[in-house]
Order: C-alpha cells, then structure tokens, then sequence
C-alpha cells in the first residue's frame, strides 16, 4: 500500500511496517542533496516529530515522522550518497523504516491521486 | 517535510532588464534585496558551481548598485581626497584603468558596506551591494556634497562572466587580453559602449561588464551561445564565493564589525595607516587603526567540519563538544561542490582563531567537531599582473 503526506513524504506499507521517502515534487524542489541525517535505529518517534534531515547546497530540511512508531532500519548508503534521493527518491533513495505504532494513523494519509492533485 | 518553497509572490519587487531571459531560461526565481532574482536554473546550484570552475558562468548581477563619483572642480584628484574620506583605501594611488575591494566605514569602526572602486580617468565608478545601494547613495551624496557629484546609474545592467574560459568567450567579441586582474576599462562589444572589468566574486578569472540596460539581454543571449557558457544564479554565487573566502554583506560583514575583525586588513592602504602620509581621516580611524595595532577580540576564520555535517550560518561556536560557553558564530555556511564538502565562515575569539584548532559548533542542538582553517577553501585562479612572466601581461 502506497501513501503520501502532504509534507511530501511517501509510505509503502507491508505488514506492520513502514518505508518512508521524500517524493519527486519534493527532491526536485530540494535540488541536488550533499547531506542525509538518519534517525538511530530503535528510535521511537511520535508522528509530526523530527526523524531526519537532507539538506542540499543550499538549505537544510527536516523530515518528519508520518506516523508514529520505531525506527527499525535506515538506508545507510545515503550516508556516503545523498544524490540517491534525487536519482531515484521512491527507490533507492528511501529513508527509513519504523514499526507502525499506530495503525489508525494511516487512515488520515494520503492516496496517490490525492498526493498529486495537491502539488498539481 | 518542511520545504522551503518559495513563494511565487512577486509583488512590490524589482527586475533586471534579464528577467524575461531568467524565465525563459527556466530559471527558479526568489526575492533578493528586492529584486527578483534567480536562484538557479534547470541544472540545480550544484551543477552550475561545478560549471562555473571547468568553464564559464554567465551571472545576471544588475540588482547591485553602480554609483558613479565625479569632482565638482573636473579635478579627479578631488573626488579621490573625497572619497579617502569615507573609505580606509589609497584612492589618490588608484590609478587610471585599475580598480581596488574598499570598505565603507562609520565612525565605531564598522562596515557600512564593502565595494569595487575604479578609477576610469574622468570619474570614479562603485560597485555596491543591492541590500545597500540607497543606503550608500545617500550616505555618498550627503559626505560629499561640497566637492562631488554622485550618480546611481539606474538604467545599467551588470553582467558577470566567470570561471576559466571567460576570457576565451569574451574575446570572441571583445578586446580585452591584454586586462589584467582588477583592471578597468571601456571596451565597445558589438558596438555598445561598456565599462568591463576583469574581477569578480566566485575566486575565478573572470569579468563584469556594465552595459546599458536595453542590450543587456542582446549580449547575455551572445555569451549564452557559445557552448562553454551556462546561466548561473544567486546560489551557486553563493556557495562560489564562500568557497573562494569572500564575505558576504549583510552575513559576515555588517555595521558592528570592523575590518580588522573581518579579517581584511589588507583593505587597509599602507599609506592610510599610522605613519602614512595621510594616515587615518576615514570613519571609524581611531577604533581600525588601534585596533591594527593590538589586534580586535574576535576574527573571520575558515570553518571546516569535520564530519559530513554542513555547518550553516547562525550556527553556535563552542571551544570544545562539552564546553556551553560560547566563543563565536557561524556567518555563511553550507556545502562547498568543488572541495565535496562542508565549508563556513564565522567570528571567533581571536584567542580561539588559531589555524587547524578543533572547536565545536552546534548543529540542531547537536555537536559537531570543526576545525578552524585559513581562508580561501578553493585557491584563486585570479590573471595577476605578473610583469616578469615572458608571453603575456598576465
């Protein structure tokens, strides 16, 4: 299951866990990223909490946490590679993965065809 | 996440006689000391300030000010005592055809703002900054009114062309091998009169050409043809800059900071110095020149981190990762492209100032480790005069 916030970030949801990204509108306004701040496995964030920062040339950015949950794994070659977000942000260029703490938090996301209407 | 997206509101701001060709050029356009300006084109900041060191960059920088100081009595000498007088710089040594990085002072010493002064022969031309371009008119105007005219040329675009193959495109159209570094003149490019100047502000070679506003884009499309040269916006400017050490009104440089604690004594003439033949009689004199002497408290030093982290402007300092006790702040900071990593600049305790010292900066309530290093990051790549050199000026 595919979703997205209106933070610009997307969710693919297996189970009981979560993969979380930034979205091509978002990457492409971004431009080039040098830097990615992962979150440290085992961490437990409340949704709209800070998890991770990417930053390009010329502004940082947070990332929040689109649901609440625990880190369970973070995509370490972004450490060495941060343009992976940009080449290919809904694959390799994934951030994080949490345990869904709260699976009535994924109701209020969003669908693609929503996603998409709101950048137009 | 929280993106920063520009607004798309353009209201009550000003543009360069470029703005149809930024557009065109796919260019993302944000507010700059009120102008509306590009940011960076469809290549990104990253690409355009690694286009800028291999080959040639075509900056749009009309926002600044130009601001032209001629002698009441025609008498250039005059204007030159006259500008002494606001200004730590031998400007009665300037001579025809050259140009000198000066320092508006006031009288604590700080930076008003700081500028490019030519002499062209008749008349002295400044090169301010956009944020301060009618603040340094009128502060211009009024310290100088018994003895010059000043006028802000209104209707002149300002066009830099910058990295190692500017010389080779603009002499595809212009006479110009024979300038050196920081020299000055009028040169005719396709039959309009334009003041060049081979400067810049990126540590390449490179020139700015001042051109009437109506053939700015005419010339600007001219360089864009030749396949060596891509449009560069305000970000990569940045990052450029940084890199090459320069400062930044309004980030590094402002009215509380004097030259000395900007790191750039070396505005300073020997001859407006104590024991030079017109030594003082600028702004802020007894507060530069003391502090010439004995030093000042704090100092501009490179910053680089020691992690992948990039330290940004605001940024707290720290002696050591433990320590809560201030010893200085970032001013601008971000990732440099052609060194791959983070670079910054900032004020601290001159105790502290001491090259290759570990300090602490602190990054989203966390610490980094960085390391004070001298300035620049990039080395210039300025055409020196270099009058032994066999095959050339420069």
């Amino acid at each position: 299951m595919l979703k997205f916030t209106d933070q610009h970030e997307w969710l693919r949801i297996e189970g009981d866990l979560a993969t979380v990204g930034i979205t091509p509108y978002a990457q492409e306004q971004l431009g080039d990223l040098v830097f990615v701040e992962l979150p440290s496995i085992g961490k437990k964030l409340e949704k709209g909490s800070a998890a991770a920062v990417v930053e390009s040339v010329k502004a940082a950015s947070d990332v929040y946490a689109p649901i609440s949950g625990e880190i369970t794994e973070v995509n370490e070659p972004l450490l060495s590679e941060p343009g992976l977000v940009n080449s290919d942000p809904m694959g390799k260029g994934w951030l994080f993965k949490l345990k869904i703490g709260e699976p009535s938090e994924i109701e209020s996301l969003l669908n693609e065809a929503d996603y998409n209407g709101l950048i137009g | 996440m929280a993106l920063s997206i520009h607004s798309n509101s353009s209201d009550g701001l000003q543009r360069t006689s470029l703005h149809a060709l930024h557009v065109e050029l796919g260019a993302r356009l944000v507010p700059f000391a009120g102008y509306e300006m590009p940011l960076h084109y469809r290549s990104g900041i990253l690409k355009e300030h690694l286009h800028t060191r291999a080959a040639a960059g075509l900056f749009d920088v009309s926002h600044m000010g130009q601001i032209i100081v001629r002698a009441r009595s025609q008498t250039l000498a005059h204007a030159a005592r006259a500008l002494e007088s606001l200004m730590p710089a031998d400007v009665l040594g300037l001579g025809q055809g050259r140009q000198r990085y000066s320092l508006l002072t006031n009288s604590t010493g700080g930076i008003l703002d700081d500028l490019m002064l030519a002499n062209l022969g008749d008349r002295f031309m400044l090169v301010v900054n956009a944020s301060r371009k009618d603040d340094d008119g009128a502060h211009l105007r009024k310290s100088l009114a018994e003895t010059c005219i000043v006028e802000r040329l209104q209707d002149q675009a300002l066009i830099a062309l910058q990295g190692p193959l500017a010389e080779t495109v603009l002499s595809t159209c212009a006479d110009i091998s024979t300038m050196c570094f920081m020299e000055v003149r009028s040169v005719e490019i396709f039959g309009v009169d334009c003041i060049v100047s081979r400067s810049g502000y990126t540590g390449e070679d490179g020139f700015e050409i001042s051109i009437p506003a109506a053939f700015a884009e005419f010339l600007a499309r001219k360089f864009l043809a030749h396949p060596a040269v891509a449009p560069i916006g305000l970000g990569a400017r940045d990052s450029l800059r940084m890199e090459a050490g320069l400062p930044l009104y309004g980030s590094d440089l402002d009215t509380e900071t004097t030259p000395v604690e900007a790191a750039l004594e070396w505005t300073i003439a020997r001859s407006r110095r104590q024991g030079g033949p017109r030594a003082g009689g600028f702004p802020g004199e007894e507060v530069i020149l003391r502090q010439l002497s004995v030093g000042a408290k704090r100092r501009r030093v490179g910053l680089r981190s020691k992690e992948r982290t990039p330290i940004r402007g605001g940024s707290m300092l720290y002696s050591d990762d433990d320590s809560q006790i201030t010893i200085g702040q970032v001013t601008s900071g971000g990732f440099g492209p052609s060194v791959n990593a983070p670079v910054a600049m900032g004020y601290v305790a001159t105790a502290r100032s001491r090259p290759g010292s570990t300090i602490s900066a602190e990054v989203r309530a966390k610490r980094v480790p960085v390391e004070v290093c001298e300035l620049p990051f990039v080395e210039p790549r300025y055409k020196r005069r270099n009058t032994t050199r066999m095959g050339g000026p420069c």
